[in-house]
């Protein structure tokens, strides 16, 4: 909202510098997005002057050489529009003055005659786009002496405050509702109400008998009045309202178009103006619209309504879109005499229905759109009459057409002094909570304990409670000087995270320490990504979420992997020339399937690293938190030899770690996920469940995102963490008593995995074993063909005792015995 | 010369030919002179018992003592000797200590995004806050409805929603969806607001609690990305009031941005808060007087506060939603703010365009330890 300082200043004059005035009117809620300037920087040098000759440049046909009676002396002035001549009262800038632009003027010889100073026009003052031709100050009537400051007539250096006007405010989108808040803020005196004067009617006949307005949908319409003027002259407006309405953002059409729009920034009611020779037979009708029925609106674009959209109407069809745009059919144009001025009510919600539906907003609809009140029609009719009759010479007929058939009382609420202070937790005096409620518009008169609050028009639909009757109070308070500094007394919990979410930051923190980078990937992504990661259709990850309306078709589903955006990243900076990376990502995936939720915040808590969220309400999607990551080129750099390249058993390696740092005991099997190389790829196992898989990329996969091999995991983090132990960990005397080791080479066929071996040897061993682990694999001349050799360090260790040669002999020979049963010798 | 006296001159001798030797050889050669089988000092030992009675006593310990003292000074010297010569050869023995550390051990980082959530959990940990967390994509009654937006609420349209398309989602059992679905009834969560109305539906008052993650809107440029963070704040209890909000967000303003940082609360509109207010913090570049070096400063834009986020009195008809759980707007009141993570995160380290955090480049990211 553009507020124009001087007609700001007319309604309640801030006694303050715009800057003074912006500061403090953020402190009460209306924030100053910026404060500029229209026109030009400072009236000097800005006069008015009286045009006492006009003749033919000697040297150039299209310039006139003027003289002008600028008061103290007579000056010429040479000037190129056309329409200049002698007689005319004209703006005139003297040498010295700065234009808006500016630039300063000064004495300039046009083809051989020296010009002293510049007769102005519309655009070069920035009161309109005319530049045409010159401004002539006295085409209404009487203009002041020569001489005369142009402010007189013109304000110049204008000051433009831009408001930010928060949704519930629309009072504020009217000058008159800023008054009041600057009137509120300041203390400063509120003008009379710019409506209570009506303009004097004076035309033939009444209202009612040439026109008839039919509302069928009172539900949408809650109210709708209608004037008429006859002897409507069609003409720009004067300096003084252009010059606003230009400072106020709008640009002036026409006097009637003008006054509609002046109006409406004046009290954030909007106005619509029909040529009434064009309304056949005067007969307007609001209804809503048939689905599919069209109109061709103000704008020139054909319309396709919907059976929600509200029309105003004539005998011939859709005249409107209510509460958004005209139509071409009824528009006002040079021609027009009679006019009807509709003021209406609409229902807001239905506005910003169709508004949004159409993509069709304009000043009106974001008036509408946030709920008018009805009582304001009649203020609108009243000050628009008046400037009708003023700037149109148009006469009023008698009577306005009212359909009005169920008027709101007003509201009435009670403010209680034991609610203000127990909200705020600070005292306010009651009789400043009346002075400033008083000030707002508000009626308050002292009950005990409190305060009696009529609403007025303006806020009825904003301020509906105690609550909001306390808002107005604080803040016309003023928070930041006067509310205390407290922390809540109430007995609070104890704060604290829990174990998942301490859990995760430590798996976090143990990636990042063994060198990996963490990145945020995009939560949507491209719905192809399914198919170059050759995920298949039954595969349940193919089922993304789709969003309605995406920025872009690549950023239109919802992950249902890390993998994507691991990838996305590790392009990224491939592409960017990075040679080695070590990604990884803990973030949510969003699958299909229903995120059970139970339980309260406190002993029960559903854990959300599972997906599982509190509420009444199961969430749409099921939204685990899942751990990935990614390597690609070399790790383990060193300038002393070969670069090792990323493979499956260096993240294995780091995925133990992590492991190990939590707890957790890991398994694997190999895996079949589509995007990895089926060779070289696993399923990652806890406690008998799959938490995710590891592996190296599938060449295509690679090739689709255009990097080397590399390689990955994703694992869900619930699962990983359901068996944790980190931080629950029981004591174990492993002091006491040392224990044995002993080395074993087994030799086997190759097709059998190292983990069967291991789980032979440990389940031979029994509970003395307590560790085996492969130190070494050979293949080569000292076994034979197709077998390899396993070398495993086994650690046995008693609780009680130190175990005996002989002891850790025997075990050994058993061992032995169970290796064989599943081909396994020793090697000597 | 008796033999007492010879036993004393080899010693001396032994002992000033030990001292100057000059190497671990020579030494052994001293040894088996003076120590060995065929020693003069070994000879008067084997020979004591064919001396007379009274000199064996005298003699034989004084031959003992000579030896052993060699013996000591022998050893003594060796060790010397050895460890010269250890130095010599490792002075030979020089590396480049310029040249890097090998392998190089590559230590990752957290994303700021991360770290700066962390940062802000730990501060709301210590005043007794909860973290919690919530479904990004939501039920539109949770990010709106219940949060007094009611349908077709100009304030809904503020907020530049992403909708998922119903028949995208599986037909779920149970109690959802409570509506029949229409094109709008599911959202990415615009705000971590919705968390609030969960929350309270599942915990009767007092609740104090935070809710960190991301959130969606339609918009992006150099302050606006189509996801990014937010941290909710919720404390409803039976006395909680305005004044409480300022204390709290005081407290944590500080202890992100430093102990003399002030707070600023404007009135400001939300429709699920009331009062509602937007909070700023003090400039921490200028101080707060909007000035560096006789500049404007250029981080506040002279103004001397940055904006931080959303606050208010939590509005009575959203307590009227868990009403039920406790929530009698009558009894119990609270307060809840709201905030963007990567917001605090540019501030504090002159990030200049939020969507660089999620461009992932790890030259961007390395830079945050």
């Amino acid at each position: 909202m553009k507020v124009p300082w001087t007609w700001l200043a007319e309604h309640c004059d801030p006694a303050l510098e715009p800057r003074q005035l912006a500061e403090r009117l953020a402190m009460t809620g209306t924030e100053v997005e910026r404060v500029s300037a229209v026109g030009p920087a400072s009236a000097d040098g800005f006069v008015i002057g009286l045009v006492t000759a006009a003749e033919q440049h000697p040297d150039a046909d299209r310039l006139l050489v003027c003289t002008v009676d600028t008061g103290d002396s007579e000056r010429t002035i040479v000037c190129g529009a056309p329409n200049v001549a002698a007689g005319q009262t004209v703006a005139v800038a003297l040498p010295g003055a700065v234009m808006p632009d500016g630039r300063k003027l000064g004495r300039a010889k046009l083809r051989g005659v020296e010009s002293d100073g510049m007769i102005l026009s519309e655009a070069e003052l920035q009161i309109s786009e005319e530049s045409d031709g010159i401004l002539v100050l006295d085409a209404d009537g009487p203009a002041p002496a020569p001489g005369s400051p142009l402010t007189e007539l013109i304000p110049l250096a204008e000051q433009v405050l831009e408001l930010e006007v928060t949704s519930n405010r629309v009072d504020c989108l009217g000058i008159w509702g800023v008054a009041r808040e600057v009137h509120a803020a300041t203390g400063q005196p509120l003008g009379p109400e710019p409506w209570a004067q009506d303009a004097e009617a004076t035309g033939d006949g009444e209202a009612s008998s040439h026109a008839s307005v039919t509302v069928e949908v009172p539900d949408l319409c809650p109210r709708f009045t209608a004037r008429v003027f006859e002897n409507v002259k069609i003409a720009p407006s004067p300096p003084w309202m252009k010059a606003r309405l230009m400072a106020a953002g709008q640009r002036p059409i026409s006097n009637i178009v003008d006054i509609t729009n002046y109006v409406m920034l004046l009290t954030a009611q909007p106005l619509h103006a029909f040529d009434l020779d064009r309304v056949p037979g005067g007969e307007l009708t609001v209804r809503t619209a048939f689905e599919g029925e069209k109109m061709t609106t103000l704008d020139g674009v054909e319309r396709v309504l919907d059976y929600e959209t509200t029309l105003v109407c004539d005998r011939n069809g859709p005249s409107g879109i209510a509460g958004i745009m005209g139509g071409q059919v009824s528009e006002v144009s040079g021609e027009t005499t009679r006019v009807l001025l509709e003021v209406a009510n609409w229902k807001g919600t239905n506005i910003l229905r169709t508004s949004r539906l159409l993509a069709l907003r304009s000043d009106a609809s974001t008036r509408f759109e946030k709920q008018l009140h009805p009582d304001l029609c009649i203020r609108a009719q009243r000050i628009a009459s008046r400037l009708m009759v003023e700037l149109c010479g148009a006469r009023l007929v008698p009577g306005t057409i009212d359909v009005y058939p169920d008027p709101p009382a007003q509201r009435a609420l009670t403010l209680r002094d034991s609610k203000v202070s127990g909200l705020l937790g600070m005292d306010i005096a009651p009789s400043d909570q009346a002075d400033y409620l008083q000030r707002l518009g508000f009626e308050a008169e002292t009950v005990g304990g409190g305060l009696e609050v009529s609403v007025p028009p303006d806020r009825h639909f904003d301020v509906t409670r105690e609550v909001d009757l306390i808002e107005e109070v604080a803040r016309v308070h003023g928070l930041d000087e006067n509310l205390p500094t407290t922390l809540p007394r109430s007995a609070g919990q104890t704060g604290s995270l829990t174990r998942a979410q301490l859990l995760r930051r430590r798996t976090e923190d143990v990636l990042r320490d063994l060198g990996l980078s963490e990145i945020v990937g995009w939560s949507f992504t491209d719905p192809e990504e399914i198919a170059r990661l050759r995920i298949a259709s039954d595969d349940p990850r193919s089922r993304q979420a789709a969003i309605s309306n995406p920025l872009s078709e690549d950023a239109s589903v919802m992950r249902t992997t890390l993998l994507g955006s691991l990838l996305d990243a590790a392009a990224l900076n491939v592409s960017r020339g990075a040679e080695r990376l070590a990604l990884f990502e803990s973030g949510r995936v969003y699958l299909q399937g229903e995120s059970t939720q139970s339980g309260d915040l406190a002993g029960d808590a559903p854990d959300p690293v599972a997906g599982r969220f509190v509420g009444r309400l199961a969430p749409p999607l099921l939204e685990p938190h899942h751990l990935g990551a990614l390597v690609t080129g070399a790790v383990g750099r060193s300038w002393r030899g070969e670069d090792a390249g990323a493979d499956f058993f260096s993240l294995k390696a780091v995925l133990e770690a992590l492991a190990g740092q939590l707890g957790v005991p890991l398994s694997f099997e190999a895996g079949s996920d589509p995007f990895l190389h089926p060779g070289r790829s696993a399923a990652v196992i806890v406690s008998g469940e799959t938490a995710g898989w590891i592996g190296e990329l599938h060449p295509i996969v690679c090739r689709h995102w255009d990097i080397d091999a590399a390689v990955a995991f994703e694992v869900g983090l619930a699962v990983l963490l359901a068996d944790a132990d980190a931080g629950e960990e029981a004591y174990e005397d492993v002091t006491t008593y040392p224990p044995a080791h002993q080395d074993l080479a087994v030799v086997i066929d190759e097709g059998v995995a190292a983990e069967d071996v291991r789980r032979t040897i440990l389940a031979a061993g029994g509970e003395l074993l307590r560790d085996a682990a492969v130190f070494d694999l050979y293949r080569g001349e000292q076994v034979p063909q197709g077998r390899k050799s396993l070398a495993m360090r086994l650690e046995f260790r008693a609780a009680d005792r130190t175990l005996t040669d002989e002891e850790v002999a025997g075990l050994r020979e058993r061992i032995e015995a169970e290796l064989e049963s599943i081909g396994g010798s020793l090697r000597a | 010369m008796n033999v007492t006296e010879r036993i004393t001159e080899l010693r001396d001798e032994a002992a000033s030919a030990v001292a100057s030797a000059a190497g671990t050889a020579e030494l052994e050669e001293l040894r088996v002179r003076y120590l060995g089988r065929k020693s003069e000092l070994t000879t008067i030992l084997r020979g004591i018992a064919e001396l007379p009675g009274d000199q064996r006593g005298p003699v034989g310990k004084s031959a003992n003592e000579a030896r052993k003292a060699l013996e000591a000074q022998l050893e003594t010297r060796t060790a010397e000797l050895d460890a010269a010569e250890l130095d010599e050869r490792l002075s030979h023995d020089r590396i480049d200590v310029t040249l890097p550390g090998s392998p190089v051990r590559d230590v990752g980082h957290l994303h700021l995004i991360t770290r700066t959530t962390r940062q802000i959990e730990d501060v709301m940990v210590g005043l007794g806050y909860r973290v919690v967390e919530g479904p990004e994509v939501e039920h539109d009654y949770y990010n709106f409805t219940a949060l007094n937006h009611p349908p077709g609420h100009p304030a809904r349209m503020v907020q530049d929603t992403f909708y998922i398309d119903p028949s995208s989602i599986a037909a779920a059992a149970g109690d959802i969806p409570p509506v029949p679905v229409t094109d709008e009834d599911v959202v990415l969560r615009t705000h971590t607001s919705p968390m609030q109305v969960r929350a309270m539906e599942a915990q009767p008052p007092p609740i104090f609690i935070i809710v960190p993650g991301k959130t969606y809107r339609r918009d992006s440029d150099a302050t606006h990305s189509p996801m990014f963070t937010q941290i909710e704040g919720l404390a409803v209890g039976d006395q909680i009031t305005l004044a409480d909000l300022r204390g709290t967000l005081l407290k944590m303003l500080r202890a992100i941005f430093g102990d003399g940082r002030r707070l600023r609360m404007r009135p400001h509109f939300f429709p699920f808060t009331e009062p509602s207010i937007e909070f700023d913090v003090s400039c921490f570049q200028c101080d707060g007087t909007g000035v560096v070096g006789g500049e404007r400063c250029n981080l506040c834009k002279g103004i001397g506060w940055i904006e931080l986020g959303g606050a208010g009195m939590v509005d009575p008809n959203v307590l009227g939603f868990v009403a039920e759980n406790g929530y009698d707007p009558e009894r119990v009141q609270g307060f809840a703010f709201g905030f963007g993570v990567e917001r605090i995160a540019m501030l504090r380290h002159g990030v200049p365009d939020l969507r660089r955090f999620f461009d992932n480049d790890v030259r961007m990211l390395g830079q945050f330890r």
